[in-house]
């Protein structure tokens, strides 16, 4: 044990713990961002929302059908990103040639009506989600008690970001994907069928924010509010990382959650407004993010 | 960016500018008003109907879309509020200071935000309106989840009192359509045109020789310096300044009300502020549901309904002129 200006260090590693476990959700949250910005060019506002939806499709799944966590991790990415999938069908690709703020204005009214919604069913408060059996308990690492859920969920996500930026950089579909960006008309005459493509893209990009949700269930429980408390949040990671860098919104994802963590143990009053500070600074060095490219 | 910015259906000054009819009816509803519905939901809907004018003059004149608008609502609503309970300024000047906080606040925010376009530009602003909604949940003297309460609304100039609601509404009246003569003349002004060149095609703009980020800033800070106006005046007319004024839904709010009255027009917002206001006011039993008919009318609106109700009916109008 041992002390950093008066700080214990169970404290500084609980902290930090806790900074990372928020770092993984930011990191997989502004990766989906990312991922939609850089094909569909639009903010997903329903993102939070989305997420939340993640979470309670894992907790209807337990309460409703008895199917149990691991199978609600593959099964609710799926139901929410088919949810996706419709929304970008039938609603975003009708605004496709006009103002990307209109997009923005749709993703917007949707999140309203699906917080409503769940707000109307479920209330305002948390509803309990259990983890599962096989990840209860912890491990004493000597200097801290690490809970085996935390210890997943941080590996997991992590495993998630880096197999989609793999898949992104250095596969033949992320190839495609990236061309499309750069040049959706050329892909195009190449006899890829783009606008299908953008609509996977997008389901994707909420089937993240999905598997997200499934895995915040057991630690913030399940709140209709948890998106929109989430998302703005986000939205600054975002902007810190630099819109539709893959690799950068990762790494702003963890390394803000981090910095988070470490304010509440040094400077608790600024923890909730440290990440707006971060990005007022980072805008006047480098309007366009750590990571972006110029517009 | 692709084509078509989100503003098209303002007229051109030679036929939207120089009829006085529509200001005539305006007054006489401002007159007439308060003797068929109660005079504070009226001033609840004056309030929000100058917050989306001043709004509009960025998404709608300009081309800005501020997702951030509520930090300025809010801030002036404190600020406002903070000056007539602990200082005990008449309320003139506790509204004149909370519009200087604003204007102050506006002039930050907007230096920071202005380089950036489009989405990123949406982006930020709703950053730093987070930003100040923490600031005001913890600083001191916003009174955290309750606001500032009972706030005193005083005597004008410390002749006139305030007291009763029908001496406020014809302050509010007088502001507000005070107010909204000030932004049509500021729209059509040489400055005003500049602007729109600005949304219409900034390269061409820059090209033309104007300064075009100063010209943002100034829509910016105006912008603000309103806002801050009219959540000023709210503090004094509900007596309370509270989280809600900065939360980011409200942010939300006021584009809704833009956008469902037709964004670049003049009486458009002040028509959206009015149906979003008394739908609240019915709907408002109804609990959550409220949020769901809000983003049901956002959803509407922008898949079918992108030129609001004054957009459309001047649309409609006009081609009957052309015969």
């Amino acid at each position: 044990m041992f002390e950093i200006l008066g700080i214990t260090s169970q404290a500084l590693f609980g902290q930090l713990l806790i900074g990372l476990i928020n770092g993984a959700f930011y990191a997989m949250l502004s990766l989906g961002l990312a991922v939609i910005f850089g094909m569909l060019n639009i903010i997903n506002f329903t993102h939070g929302a989305l997420y939340m939806i993640g979470a309670f499709v894992a907790w209807m799944l337990l309460n409703y059908l008895g199917i149990g966590y691991w199978w609600a991790l593959v099964l609710s990415p799926i139901a929410t990103g088919t949810l996706g999938v419709l929304i970008e069908r039938f609603m975003l690709s009708r605004l496709r040639d006009l103002d990307h703020l209109y997009g923005l204005l749709l993703t917007f009214g949707l999140a309203l009506i699906f917080e409503g919604l769940f707000r109307q069913k479920f209330g305002s408060s948390g509803l309990p989600y259990r983890p599962p059996a096989e990840l209860t308990g912890g491990t004493n690492l000597g200097f801290m008690f690490l809970p085996n859920y935390r210890a997943w969920v941080i590996s997991f996500s992590l495993v998630v970001c880096l197999g989609t930026w793999y898949a992104i950089e250095h596969t033949r579909l992320g190839s495609y994907l990236r061309a499309a960006t750069e040049n959706p008309a050329l892909v195009q005459a190449f006899g890829i069928n783009v606008s299908r493509m953008i609509t996977l893209t997008y389901g994707f990009g909420v089937g993240l924010a999905a598997l997200a949700g499934v895995l915040a269930a057991p630690i913030y429980q399940v709140n209709p509010l948890m998106g929109s408390n989430i998302i703005i949040v986000v939205f600054a990671v975002v902007v810190i990382g630099g819109m539709g860098s893959i690799l950068g919104s990762i790494i702003t994802g963890f390394a803000l959650g981090v910095a988070e963590g470490l304010t509440k143990v040094f400077y608790p009053e600024a923890s909730s407004t440290v990440i707006f500070v971060i990005m007022a600074i980072v805008l006047l060095i480098r309007p366009t993010g750590l990571f972006g490219r110029s517009t | 960016m692709s084509a078509q910015p989100v503003s098209h259906s303002v007229s051109s000054p030679a036929s939207g500018g120089s009829s006085l009819l529509p200001f005539v009816v305006l007054a006489a509803c401002l007159i007439i008003g308060p003797s068929l519905i109660y005079p504070v939901f009226l001033m609840k809907a004056l309030c929000f109907a100058m917050f989306a004018c001043a709004f509009n003059i960025l998404l709608g004149f300009t081309g800005l879309l501020s997702f951030g608008h509520a930090a300025f609502l809010g801030m002036a609503s404190y600020s406002s509020a903070h000056a007539a309970k602990v200082w005990g300024l008449t309320p003139e000047l506790a509204i004149a200071f909370g519009t200087l906080v604003a204007m102050a606040l506006g002039t930050v925010i907007g230096m920071l935000t202005i380089r950036s376009r489009g989405i990123y530009f949406a982006n930020i602003t709703l950053a730093f309106a987070q930003m100040v909604f923490f600031f005001c949940l913890q600083a001191k003297f916003t009174g955290g989840e309750d606001g500032i309460q009972s706030v005193p609304r005083g005597s004008l100039f410390g002749l006139i009192s305030l007291k009763s609601d029908m001496a406020m509404y014809v302050f509010v009246a007088v502001v507000f359509f005070i107010t909204f003569l000030m932004i049509y003349r500021i729209i059509h002004s040489p400055f005003g045109q500049v602007l729109r060149a600005v949304r219409e095609n900034e390269a061409r703009a820059i090209s033309l020789g104007y300064k075009v980020e100063q010209y943002k800033l100034a829509a910016f800070i105006l912008s603000a310096t309103l806002t801050g106006l009219a959540g000023s005046i709210k503090a004094l007319v509900f007596q309370l300044a509270s989280l809600t004024d900065v939360t980011w839904q409200m942010s939300g709010e006021v584009v809704l009300m833009t956008l469902l009255g037709g964004v670049g027009t003049i009486f458009g917002p002040a028509v959206g502020a009015f149906v979003i206001v008394s739908m609240e006011n019915y709907l408002a039993e109804l609990g959550s549901w409220v949020l769901v008919v809000q983003g049901a009318i956002f959803v509407l609106c922008v898949m079918t309904f992108r030129r609001g109700i004054v957009g459309t009916a001047n649309y409609y109008w006009n081609k009957r002129q052309q015969g």
